[in-house]
């Protein structure tokens, strides 16, 4: 995250974390999680899950903010996000 | 008070609490008295938009945990066949009054008729029991509504009154008892674990306990074929199973659910075979016969479905000559013949609808079927 | 990653969960609408064995069978008057219409109007598909004029239904229009429907991939792109002008709200007799 100059509130602003679940067997591959994802967190994997559907593969875990839209799109109840431990922005890596 | 009075009365004494309904002549007055009295005693009238509607109101407030009934004629009773057929599978009870008139279509209005006698036990689409009554008269048009809705409460269905325009029109004298007086029945109601409770697994009656929306139990109801969760299964076992427990709670109870009347029969050599308003004609018609030295008896059905096959086999093995009358050109005839079996002949006083049968006519076939005409 | 015991989803406790998967196609609109329907019932109100669930017949009828509430799955067109029937029988009970618009607006398009009309206190939540989905993809009342469907293989010769007017001219009291992509403001909708008293009305856009979708060229995500480029949400806007076309713009937003006695309140106060 590139600043122009450091915040006043830097020390105090959290960005929520977020870990994806995802229920496998009751993915049926329509890949709306994966498209609207505003992270870009999913993609597509190669596995199958037991009906042949290809489940969403978590591409970039560290980047879940747990927006839950992709809890929200999903019309199957098969993905889902829960809160992670919140970092401070100082401390994430910022250019 | 008129025959509708009487049923609509009958209905309050029962404890039904909710009436939807459409108009249509003659039952209208059933839904007229009961938009006045409901009201007065806590329930809800709603005059819905068609029978259609009013069918699905009443099976909606049946499920909520109230006793429930419509009225309606013949166009009426032909629209609330589905849903009649939704109330059968969910086995909710309810009550649906038809005070027949002359079809089939928009027919005559206004006079009467029993032609929809058929259309009671396979109106609606599929294999399924139904249990209708007849009444002969508005005191019995009162005490048979009540009968309606224990049955309905018991065995856990729509039970149907099959009444005609004749008595739902005739003013006569009606008794209303104390309530003290009036046993009722309530459906029967869930016991143990909400969170393990099936809701069609069935009791030993062989009827299911309900489980009314609101309770806790959380149940589902489908018009699909269902398990004994409620839950749809869609094999042919399953709805075998399903099928045969809703028709086995009635077929294994005839003995509780049916219901006859016999006038003058011990010695009989002429039966006759009747219900609703014929069966008044009849009771005349059976008295002239006898002073005039014929041996005449009624069997009059109370409880026309499910039909009395074994009064009627009984019947046929000892007399000459099985005369059903009735106001249409032979439903339940068709019935009796079949139960008759060929040890009987089986005639028929019968015309399409519009006016009461006579006695005399009665007698002229009740003189041919004696071998005297 | 995911967790190898077995994951409770959030939405698991009001959900039959040994009826899931659910029997709708890879894409279909409708689990979506009824995902955000149950956030919106969850989190509604404390004593959730009150709230009942009616639907008719149709892929979206078949959402009162997943859901772990007292659920009724009843004739096809027939869910509003059971409804009815059920709310006038005991009025503690929030009743919530989940159903399609096959089975709202065609066969059931009578009952609709009159409870619209008594302002019956009911939520009713359409999931509009554009086309009869479980019997295959035939036209529908809501089938956009032109399009194909199984019973109208050259294009769909009759204009569709408005439904926002529709339940407007007839007397809903809220009238709300959403796509399945907008799951924060229909479950908002659909929280203010259950929280007030009347006929509340919310149709839901849907792709219907193996239906509409398949002969009208919308693969699902094609829907999703319509849904989220071409339209507008404009709250308050004159549902006579919402207008509903894939390719010149979709109006959303909350139409309608305004109070006006339920046919309970209105049958309390003048069907019951005057005490003396």
């Amino acid at each position: 995250m590139k600043f122009w100059r450091v915040p006043l509130d830097t020390e105090e602003i959290v960005i929520s974390k977020g870990i994806v679940h995802i229920i496998e067997d009751r993915c049926k591959g329509c890949g709306y999680c994966i498209e609207y994802c505003p992270r870009d967190v999913l993609e597509a994997s190669e596995r199958f899950n037991s009906k042949g559907y290809h489940p969403p593969a978590i591409k970039q875990p560290d980047l879940c903010v747990n927006c839950h839209y992709c809890e929200a799109i999903c019309p199957d109840f098969a993905i889902y996000s829960l809160e992670a431990p919140a970092q401070r922005i100082s401390e994430l890596s910022i250019q | 008070m008129n025959g509708d009075s009487a049923c609509a009365e009958g209905a309050l004494a029962a404890g039904c609490r909710f009436f939807a309904g459409y108009p249509i002549t003659p039952a209208t007055e059933i839904a007229e008295q009961m938009a006045k009295r409901l009201p007065e005693v806590g329930g809800v009238f709603i005059q819905m938009e068609d029978e259609i509607a009013a069918m699905a109101a009443v099976l909606g407030a049946s499920c909520a945990g109230t006793k429930s009934m419509t009225a309606t004629s013949g166009p009426g009773f032909s629209l609330m066949m589905e849903n009649i057929g939704l109330g059968i599978t969910m086995e909710t009870p309810c009550v649906v009054v038809n005070v027949q008139r002359a079809g089939p279509s928009t027919g005559l209005p206004t006079l009467g008729a029993q032609g929809d006698m058929m259309q009671a036990r396979w109106g609606s689409h599929g294999h399924y029991e139904i249990i209708a009554l007849a009444p002969a008269s508005p005191q019995e048009f009162f005490y048979q509504t009540i009968t309606a809705f224990n049955l309905s409460e018991t065995y856990r269905l729509p039970v149907m009154i099959m009444a005609d325009e004749v008595v739902g029109h005739l003013c006569e004298r009606v008794i209303i008892p104390d309530p003290s007086k009036i046993r009722l029945q309530s459906r029967p109601r869930p016991k143990g674990r909400k969170d393990r409770f099936k809701p069609f697994h069935p009791g030993s009656n062989g009827v299911a306990p309900m489980a009314h929306a609101g309770e806790g139990y959380l149940v589902h109801f489908t018009g699909l074929t269902h398990d004994e969760k409620g839950y749809p299964v869609m094999t042919a076992e399953a709805h075998s199973e399903m099928v045969s427990r809703i028709t086995e709670k009635i077929r294994a109870n005839l003995s509780k659910i049916i219901q006859v009347e016999e006038y003058r029969l011990e010695d009989a050599d002429v039966a006759l075979i009747s219900y609703g308003i014929s069966s008044r004609s009849s009771l005349a018609a059976v008295d002239e016969a006898r002073q005039q030295g014929m041996k005449a008896g009624l069997l009059r059905l109370v409880t026309v479905w499910p039909f009395p096959d074994d009064a009627i086999r009984e019947l046929a093995k000892r007399v000459r000559c099985l005369i059903t009358v009735e106001l249409n050109l032979g439903q339940i005839h068709m019935e009796v013949e079949r139960c008759a079996g060929g040890m009987a002949p089986a005639l028929l006083v019968g015309h399409a609808g519009g006016t009461v049968i006579t006695p005399a006519q009665i007698l002229e076939k009740m003189l041919v079927g004696s071998g005297r005409g | 990653m995911s967790n190898n015991r077995s994951p409770k989803h959030p939405l698991d406790n009001i959900l039959r969960t040994d009826r899931i998967p659910h029997i709708w196609c890879p894409g279909c609109g409708i689990g979506t609408a009824f995902s955000s329907s149950l956030i919106a019932i969850q989190s509604a109100r404390a004593d959730l064995t009150k709230t009942v669930v009616v639907s008719g017949i149709g892929c979206s009828g078949r959402g009162a069978g997943y859901v772990k509430l007292d659920s009724y799955h009843t004739t096809h067109g027939r869910a509003i008057p059971f409804a009815t029937g059920m709310k006038l029988a005991n009025p503690e009970l929030t009743l919530v219409v989940f159903s399609g618009d096959g089975d709202l607006f065609a066969i059931g398009g009578n009952h609709f109007l009159h409870a619209a009309r008594r302002n019956m206190d009911l939520t009713v939540i359409c999931v509009n598909n554009f086309n009869y989905g479980m019997t295959g993809g035939q036209a529908a009342a809501t089938t956009p004029n032109m399009a194909k469907t199984s019973t109208t293989p050259l294009g769909n010769p009759e204009l569709p239904f408005n439904l926002p007017l529709l339940a407007y001219a007839a007397g809903a009291t809220y009238v709300a229009r959403w796509t399945m992509l907008h799951t924060r403001d229909l479950t908002q909708s659909i929280g203010e429907a259950l929280a007030r008293r009347g006929f509340s009305f919310i149709e839901v856009l849907a792709p219907c991939p193996t239906g509409y979708g398949r002969r009208n060229r919308q693969k699902p995500i094609d829907s999703l792109k319509i849904y989220q480029e071409k339209t507008i949400v404009k709250n308050g806007a004159n549902p006579a002008e919402v207008i509903l076309d894939f390719k010149q713009g979709i109006t959303l937003g909350k139409f309608v709200e305004y109070d006006k006695p339920t046919f309970s309140e209105a049958y309390e106060r003048i069907c019951r007799p005057r005490a003396s």
